[in-house]
């Protein structure tokens, strides 16, 4: 895909490699809400919504809505052969038992440790953390889909964060529209590339030191 | 219909029970579950300083937010307010109190205090200031927990698909969430329902409230506001 093309579905398409048959899977609104588009059509994925949905399926069409099943954004949906619906307890107790496999999320801001900062600015929108630092904290895998830079031009991963944090060293996976990066003890790793960027590029877009693997992956879909 | 436990109720009756400076909780998810009918009588009856407890503030127009945007409530305890700006504002001109609970944790701690648990252990938001400020610590097993308390409200509303007149309820898909906890919560508990159907009607393996928790059943007049998605 070319470059500013559809580099949204370009990260959800990557990110939709990370799941495997089985799974019990939660996403974000933004990006994160592409990723099933891009899942085999017989994987069976257990989409998780805060809300009480377990097995969550696509939109509805249009004239199809039900106003009692909505996501976890107030958003119509359906329900997949083996869903279920619970409470909000039960489903949280899922999160935090560590039987969420994934969370995939947006975010302002990604430091080199994996420290998380998607939930306030301050003076601007302080909109509250819902479910959000249960999943950062409690699902085994936080994947986050974001531009590499915000709207004015300037590096969301950071040395250190400064946005208040949703919650610290949580992120295991980073996706842009420039790379992949893997978060470890000892830093960001950048793993894969998606052309035309180069190393350079996301050496100037980033402004924390971070290593790269051995083979880094150039990923063209 | 038979009202044997006399707890089909009118709203007109369940309305007395509704006063200025209460602590009143609410079943919902971005309106998704909040009782309709119940809220536009607490609206009309011009109830007002009160505190609010459940999972966010609904939208402007929708939900508990019809409430919050007409200045009726002094406190909420939510773990969200972004869907509804006329919060946000009321918060920052100081004229609404706003207490963040991460979602879970709001949850358990009402489930907590629907079963009669003064409080619960949690490693949620340790590393928050604003999660973790002045709650006491607990260390077990030499882990280090915040002790989050309970929650219980002096009226709980609710609302389900069916109940019988016992006040067995069952809900509606996603329209669950809250509310089989916050049923719980209450001194006194409202359930607004979609239909109520004869005793012995609704399936016993199938009822997710036990109508013990339940104090006044009142039919819904439905919901009668715009989603954001339509």
């Amino acid at each position: 895909m070319g470059l500013g093309v559809d580099f949204r579905n370009t990260i959800a398409r990557r990110a939709a490699e990370e799941i495997t048959n089985g799974m019990v899977v939660n996403l974000g609104i933004g990006i994160p809400s592409l990723v099933p588009n891009h899942l085999p059509k017989d994987m069976m994925v257990m989409f998780h919504a805060e809300n009480g949905i377990t097995g969550m399926g696509p939109s509805p069409e249009k004239g199809m809505e039900d106003e009692n099943l909505c996501n976890a954004g107030g958003f119509p949906v359906t329900l997949n052969q083996g869903g279920s619906y619970c409470d909000s307890a039960i489903s949280f107790g899922m999160i935090r038992r560590g039987r969420v496999d994934i969370t995939i999320l947006g975010s302002l801001q990604v430091s080199q440790q994996g420290d998380l900062a998607n939930w306030i600015v301050p003076g601007k929108k302080v909109p509250g953390m819902g479910g959000a630092m249960e999943l950062a904290q409690k699902a085994r895998k936080v994947i986050v889909l974001m531009n590499h830079c915000d709207k004015a031009g300037k590096p969301k991963i950071l040395t250190s964060c400064t946005l208040p944090l949703t919650s610290t060293a949580c992120v295991d996976m980073i996706i842009t529209e420039l790379a992949v990066f893997k978060v470890t003890p000892e830093g960001l790793i950048l793993t894969e590339l998606f052309p035309p960027y180069d190393l350079q590029e996301v050496i100037n877009k980033t402004e924390c030191a971070f290593t790269t693997c051995d083979v880094v992956r150039k990923i063209s879909y | 219909m038979e009202n044997p436990f006399g707890k089909i109720t009118a709203l007109e009756d369940v309305l007395k029970l509704f006063f200025n400076g209460m602590t009143l909780m609410f079943g919902g998810f971005g309106g998704v579950g909040t009782p309709p009918t119940l809220i536009d009588a607490i609206l009309e009856k011009g109830v007002e300083k009160l505190t609010l407890i459940g999972n966010d503030t609904g939208f402007p127009h929708i939900g508990i937010g019809k409430l919050v945007s007409q200045e009726r409530a002094i406190k909420v305890i939510a773990s969200h307010i972004g869907s509804n700006p006329i919060a946000g504002k009321l918060m920052h001109e100081g004229k609404l109190e706003v207490e963040f609970s991460p979602q879970g944790i709001l949850a358990e701690r009402i489930r907590a205090g629907g079963v009669g648990l003064p409080a619960i252990l949690s490693d949620i938001g340790m590393d928050n200031e604003l999660v973790s400020k002045n709650k006491p610590h607990f260390f077990l097993n030499g882990k280090d927990y915040l002790i989050e308390t309970a929650l219980t409200a002096e009226v709980s509303i609710v609302y389900a698909k069916k109940a019988d007149p016992y006040g067995n309820l069952i809900y509606d898909k996603s329209a669950r969430n809250t509310n089989p906890l916050v049923a719980m919560a209450g001194d006194i508990t409202i359930a607004e329902v979609e239909e109520i159907v004869p005793l012995g009607s609704l399936n016993p393996d199938e009822i997710i409230t036990p109508g013990v928790f339940v104090d006044h059943i009142i039919p819904s007049k439905g919901v009668n506001w715009k989603w954001a998605w339509e």
